[in-house]
């Protein structure tokens, strides 16, 4: 088990591998870019076309006010989403359902945005805390229902998943879509002017501040508060936790609770950031990506605000690089899945870069000591 | 399955027909409600049963799997390109059972040999399919205008095959009828034979197997690959027998239900494929609701099978007991 | 020269530290290829990380003969015993068998010499029927079918042969612990094992089951099989063993017969220098209730009755004893006073409140402390650091937390002088708890127990798994906690613990106290007889021949 607040050396070692990590998978990516091109009939053996690929995506993520605005507004909700998971984790819960507390979150936001009429000043926080109210109750179902039952939040999560997918097509489909003949698709109306985020700089809106704000709230919540401790302390050893007077059953439910709150907030930003709007299918693939962050970012804050930009980016500039390279943008999916093969599996990038294990804490078995299983979010299912 | 547990499934399959019958519109007669429903359920239990099998052979022995969706959504692809550039099914089957072991022996790495926490490797297993098959679905499929090699055949039984009513269950795809014989032969391999008595121990309690002189490492390695494999079949039955095309995301979450009905049936063969019947019911009904003018919006009738997948880890309808070493990395002393 | 006429060796603390640098091992057992040795250690030395788990170990047993293996806790028997039985390879050394030397790569290579094993922690899997874990690994099989009615024959014949009581159609789980340990033995002889290894066999049995395995084993060695016994139990090898071997910190440290040899003599060779063998403690003088049961219920974890309707009270400025086999109802009885688990009716009240609806939080508040019997998993976070854990039952509480808001300085500042008051060995308060050894973790546990408010304790299984020293300072501790005034209760599946310390003991068998006893009249015969529940349920008074037992007892 390695100590939460690892030393220096163990630091440095914390930002290397992943570093590494994605060194490699862009390098791997980089293979099959060469692949799908003109290989050795291109410039200089078909590296040429690999370069300009690369380059299509960095221009694309960051080559204009533009793409640095774009890169940005879908930095955003990763942030988000991306912590949802984080502090899951650190209360040894493994959240794989972000994806439906996003998109209840975002139903709810659009609900309170357009259907109700209030003034300006309130009615933008009652879109935000419909979205993270929404988001709370489907994460905190399945907290509770771990904590109470033992049901296991991953295989509760996901079933939470498919029925907010099902609510939202039912909604969007019903009750809550846009009537206006215009409209063909499955979607809300828009929501009421007031109800908006304002835009910092043209085009950007307040949620970049927000997101700012709501990460240095949660590392103050998880790292200095008794609840943070408290956390991590089910987390690390559920057992020890409650025989230290936690009451574990409502941090579990809180835990899950919160993070389906910060997915839901996701959802509510994009409805009142972006799309002004709740429409089908627009949150697909948030939850994978959210999770494949918070472990890039190796639960910790700054490195989910980190991976939230990498993979924010990733996306942005994938859309020029279809344009130049014809290569599909999928490319991204398969450059994001090796990273977190190699992250995951860091002796993989131990072992190609010959670094030395972090062996902070070395120890042998005590005789007639019993050994602890380490407590892992994937402990013993029902 | 415990006897309590199945008569819940029975319950459930009753309320269902009773719920069918007096919301059905008249317009729609009674066998053609019947006739349709159970021939979309059987076709729609075949690959939640092979996905549960597959649980199933991991599971038992120990390594958790929530990979299910990956590996048969790589082996969806894997079968349909394989069908279509050799315009053979046969070798499509074989190459989805290819790629899904392919895809197991990779879970087995990540999660038996470095040890990375299984539902993470799992995580990582179906983020990447979902990544890869997209991609080569774009990059292969569509741009060299691939064209699928068709459906296998459906095998009849003379005579009770054109019975009114019944009949759909005697006239299936191979792949269904294969189903049929793996959950016999899963739970022969399981409960009767050696390789079976050692999995289930390995995934028990691991250092009894390693005292008893059995490697763990390799027990789980194999069971980890015999249920990626089923899972591979499982796979070619979404581009061989259901539709001849590839999609990405074709499998949409039935690698999730399968482990969901894995669950339900207490990780026993037989169990889980009454369990996928049930959830299969549930599904047809969400389908053919419109059909069978059911005033229920379908999209409610669609969310049972995970409500119920709740219902039942939470234990309302018994406790279901997990085997006892899922989860946890085997480290000798 | 034969081992049996090796001498008995001096034990002064001076001579001992000269033999634990020179290793003297009596040259019987150093001589290769004697073909008399069944099985024979040669050199063996295995490292962990930093640690020498095993340094220069020979020893060699014969067929038919009986070898102990004694050794404190963390001495090196059990990394021994997985050297001998393949499931560790040692870095250095080697085994002969039948004077011929041979590497043991696995559980698998060992059962296929004849060596068999009986593990501390059983080798059963609990849903498989005595057959079906006799077979495993083993199995013989028809036609693709594993052919599971011949193992049951085998068993059945082997099972009357040596006269073992076992069903080979029951399912594990719902065996006793004595005949689990039955079931391993069945299953090692089933594998053709010549040399038969027990670690720490009595561990979980009454005096009276261990010496129904005690007839077993002699019955085996009188058959020609050779047996290791690993034990840290001096009594028990003094009566069964022909050949001690005595280690310590991971070397041999001598090897006596067991007619040269007396309590003392090897209790000092365990430890390397003269040991208390009881605690030092003055009479008590008890106050007022403080631990009040009533009749009290508790369910366990599978359903059923755990606990069935326990009264006592342990009193302020008492020790109180719980003695049993485990699994009697003492883990339920202590989660339960402590908070962790329901009570399923009867009364509970602590330091004169009811305690009914407290939370474990609540309890603690009130001045209840609680030593757990499973110190890596409830005592410690081992990742969080050794001042988080100091202070992990506590860390809500001004000044070390402020409105919800933790104080950094105020928790080091507790931490610091608790790492001194304690001599909790640790470069700093600042590293992880799991850096440090098994004997600084429990002092960290005790620390952060025994430091504040203390009015009652309640300790489960307080030396499990400690070295001496530790065993000694948790002793003091104890019987401090009690001459400043609290109530303290412990509980101890190891006699010898509780006939040290407490001032009165309690048995507990299946769920309901079946004795109690003063401190000063208890004996290990009397205390066994209602551990096995044949002592009747009169409370007081002991049942015949309770007399005192001349035998020193060895601590833990």
């Amino acid at each position: 088990m390695p100590p939460e607040r690892p030393g220096a050396v163990v630091r440095l070692d914390a930002v290397l591998v992943p570093v590494l990590a994605i060194a490699t998978a862009l390098a791997l990516g980089g293979v099959i870019l060469w692949a799908a091109g003109p290989r050795f009939e291109g410039s200089y053996l078909g590296i040429g076309f690999v370069a300009e690929a690369y380059l299509s995506l960095l221009e694309g993520a960051f080559g204009s006010r533009a793409a640095i605005v774009d890169t940005t507004l879908r930095t955003v909700p990763y942030v988000f989403s991306g912590l949802a998971v984080m502090l899951a984790f650190r209360g040894g819960l493994f959240n794989i359902g972000a994806e439906g507390q996003l998109t209840v979150g975002a139903l709810a936001a659009a609900w309170a945005g357009f259907s109700l009429d209030l003034p300006a000043i309130i009615h933008l926080p009652v879109v935000l805390a419909a979205g993270c109210l929404a988001g709370a109750v489907w994460g905190g179902v399945a907290g509770l229902l771990k904590a109470r039952t033992g049901a296991h939040e991953v295989i509760t999560t996901i079933m939470l998943n498919y029925i907010g997918g099902q609510l939202a097509s039912y909604l969007l489909n019903g009750p809550l879509r846009d009537r206006s003949p215009l409209n063909v698709i499955a979607q809300t109306p828009k929501i009421a002017e007031g109800a908006r985020l304002p835009d910092l700089l043209p085009g950007l809106h307040a949620g970049v501040l927000l997101a700012g704000i709501v990460a240095m709230v949660t590392w103050f919540i998880v790292w200095k508060t008794t609840t943070g401790f408290e956390l991590r302390m089910v987390g690390a050893n559920a057992d020890a936790a409650a025989y230290a007077g936690v009451n574990v059953v409502r941090r579990m439910t809180w835990a899950l609770g919160v993070s389906g709150l910060l997915a839901g907030l996701a959802g509510a930003v994009q409805v009142a950031g972006v799309n002004y709007r709740s429409t089908l299918g627009f949150n697909i693939g948030y939850g994978f990506d959210s999770i494949a962050i918070a472990l890039l970012g190796r639960n910790t804050v700054s490195g989910v605000v980190l991976s939230s930009v990498l993979f924010a980016a990733l996306r942005t500039g994938a859309t020029k690089l279809q344009f130049r390279t014809q290569v599909s943008a999928d490319i991204i999916s398969v450059i994001q899945a090796l990273v977190l093969l190699l992250v995951a599996a860091e002796q993989i990038v131990r072992w190609l870069y010959r670094l030395r294990a972090a062996d902070a804490v070395t120890q042998a078995p005590e005789d007639g000591a019993t050994a602890a299983i380490p407590p892992s979010p994937a402990g013993g299912e029902g | 399955m415990t006897r309590g547990r199945f008569l819940f499934v029975l319950a459930c399959i009753g309320a269902l027909v009773a719920a069918v019958e007096t919301l059905r519109s008249p317009d729609v007669s009674a066998a053609v409600v019947a006739a349709s429903m159970l021939a979309t359920t059987l076709r729609f239990a075949t690959p939640l049963t092979l996905g549960a099998l597959a649980g199933m052979f991991c599971e038992r022995s120990g390594v958790a799997n929530i990979a299910i969706e990956g590996m048969m959504l790589s082996a969806a692809f894997g079968a349909f390109i394989v069908a279509a550039m050799t315009r053979s099914l046969a070798a499509g089957v074989v190459a989805g059972m290819v790629v899904g072991a392919t895809m197991a022996l990779l879970h087995a790495w990540l999660s038996v040999t470095l040890r990375v926490d299984q539902i993470v490797s799992g995580t990582v297993i179906n983020i990447m399919a979902a990544g890869v098959t997209g991609f080569l679905s774009t990059e292969v499929v569509r741009r060299k205008a691939i064209e699928g090699a068709g459906l296998l055949p459906a095998w009849r039984v003379p005579v009770l095959s054109d019975l009114p009513v019944v009949g759909p269950i005697f006239q299936q795809q191979p792949i269904a009828w294969a189903t049929l014989a793996l959950v016999i032969g899963a739970h022969f391999v399981l409960f009767r034979t050696v390789w079976g008595l050692r999995v289930r121990a390995v995934g028990e309690l691991p250092r009894a197997a390693h005292a008893a002189g059995i490697s763990v490492q390799q027990t789980r390695y194999a069971a980890v690959m015999v249920g990626g494999a089923i899972a591979g079949i499982g796979g070619a039955y979404f581009t061989l027998e259901a539709v001849p095309v590839f999609e990405p995301m074709m499998t949409n979450g039935r690698g999730f239900i399968a482990l969901a009905a894995l669950i339900f049936g207490g990780w026993t063969p037989a169990g889980a494929w009454v369990a996928s019947l049930l959830f299969a019911a549930a599904n047809a009904l969400h389908i053919n609701a419109q059909q069978f003018g059911i005033p229920v919006p379908s999209q409610i009738v669609g969310m049972f099978p995970y409500v119920l997948t709740i219902v039942i880890l939470a234990g309302a309808i018994g406790r279901v007991t997990p085997p006892a070493a899922v989860g946890q990395p085997y480290v000798p002393d | 020269m034969s081992p049996i006429e090796s001498h008995e060796r001096t034990t002064t603390p001076n001579d001992l530290r000269q033999s634990a640098r020179s290793a003297p091992i009596p040259s019987g057992t150093r001589g290769t290829g004697d073909p008399t040795f069944l099985l024979e250690a040669r050199h063996l030395t295995k490292r962990y990380g930093p640690v020498i788990a095993n340094r220069d170990v020979s020893f060699a047993v014969r067929p038919g003969e009986i070898v102990a293996l004694l050794g404190e806790n963390g001495a090196g028997k059990s990394t021994l015993m997985n050297v001998l039985y393949g499931m560790t390879v040692p870095d250095a050394g080697e085994l002969a068998i039948d004077g011929k030397v041979v590497r043991l790569r696995s559980p698998r290579d060992a059962l296929a010499r004849g060596i068999g094993m009986v593990h501390q922690h059983f080798m059963l899997v609990p849903p498989f029927t005595v057959a079906e874990n006799v077979a495993l690994g083993n199995e013989p099989s028809r036609r693709g079918a594993i052919d599971i009615a011949t193992v049951e024959a085998r068993v059945a014949s082997l099972a009357s042969r040596f006269g073992i009581d076992v069903d080979p159609r029951a399912i594990v789980r719902d065996l006793s612990v004595g005949q689990q340990q039955r079931v391993e033995i069945v299953k090692a002889l089933d594998r053709g094992a010549r040399v038969l290894i027990l670690d720490e066999p009595t561990a979980v049995l009454t005096p009276q089951e261990a010496e129904g395995l005690f007839r077993v084993l002699r019955g085996l060695a009188a058959d020609g099989t050779a047996i290791v016994f690993i034990s840290h139990k001096l009594g028990e090898v003094l009566s069964l063993a022909h050949r001690i071997v005595v280690m310590r910190r991971g070397a041999v440290v001598g090897e006596v017969l067991p007619e040269d040899a007396t309590a003392e003599s090897l209790a000092a060779m365990m430890v390397g220098r003269e040991v208390m063998l009881r605690v030092d403690k003055s009479p008590s003088t008890p106050t007022e209730d403080r631990i009040v049961v009533r009749d009290l219920r508790v369910a366990g974890d599978h359903g059923g009755v755990a606990v069935d309707g326990v009264s006592f009270a342990v009193r302020a400025g008492e020790i109180v004893g719980i003695a049993g086999v485990q699994g009697n109802g003492q883990t339920e009885l202590v989660e339960a006073i402590s908070g962790l688990r329901p009570t399923a009716g009867g009364t509970l009240s602590l330091v004169g409140v009811e305690a009914h609806g407290l939370d474990v939080r609540a309890r603690s508040m009130a001045g209840l402390a609680h030593v757990p019997e499973d110190r890596q998993r409830h005592g410690l976070v081992l990742p969080f650091s050794v001042a988080d854990n100091l202070v992990l039952n506590r860390y809500h509480l001004p000044p070390l937390a402020q409105r919800g808001v933790r104080q950094a300085r105020a928790i080091v500042a507790v931490a610091r002088d608790l790492v001194a008051r304690f001599d909790i060995r640790t470069p700093s308060p600042e590293v992880p708890v799991q850096a440090l050894s098994g004997g600084n973790k429990q002092k960290v546990i005790i620390a952060r127990e025994l430091s504040h408010g203390l009015r009652a304790l309640v300790a489960a299984q307080p030396t499990r798994g400690v070295d001496v020293g530790s065993i000694e300072f948790i002793h003091r501790s104890l019987v401090d906690a009690r001459d400043a005034g609290a109530a303290v209760l412990v509980v101890s599946a190891e006699l010898d613990e509780l006939l040290s310390i407490a001032d009165r003991i309690l048995v507990m068998y299946r769920g309901r106290i079946v004795g109690e006893v003063p401190g000063s009249e208890a004996t290990r015969e009397g205390i066994g007889l209602f551990m096995a529940g044949g002592g009747g349920a009169t409370q007081g008074s002991p049942p015949a021949g309770f007399a005192r037992e001349d035998d020193v007892h060895y601590v833990n």
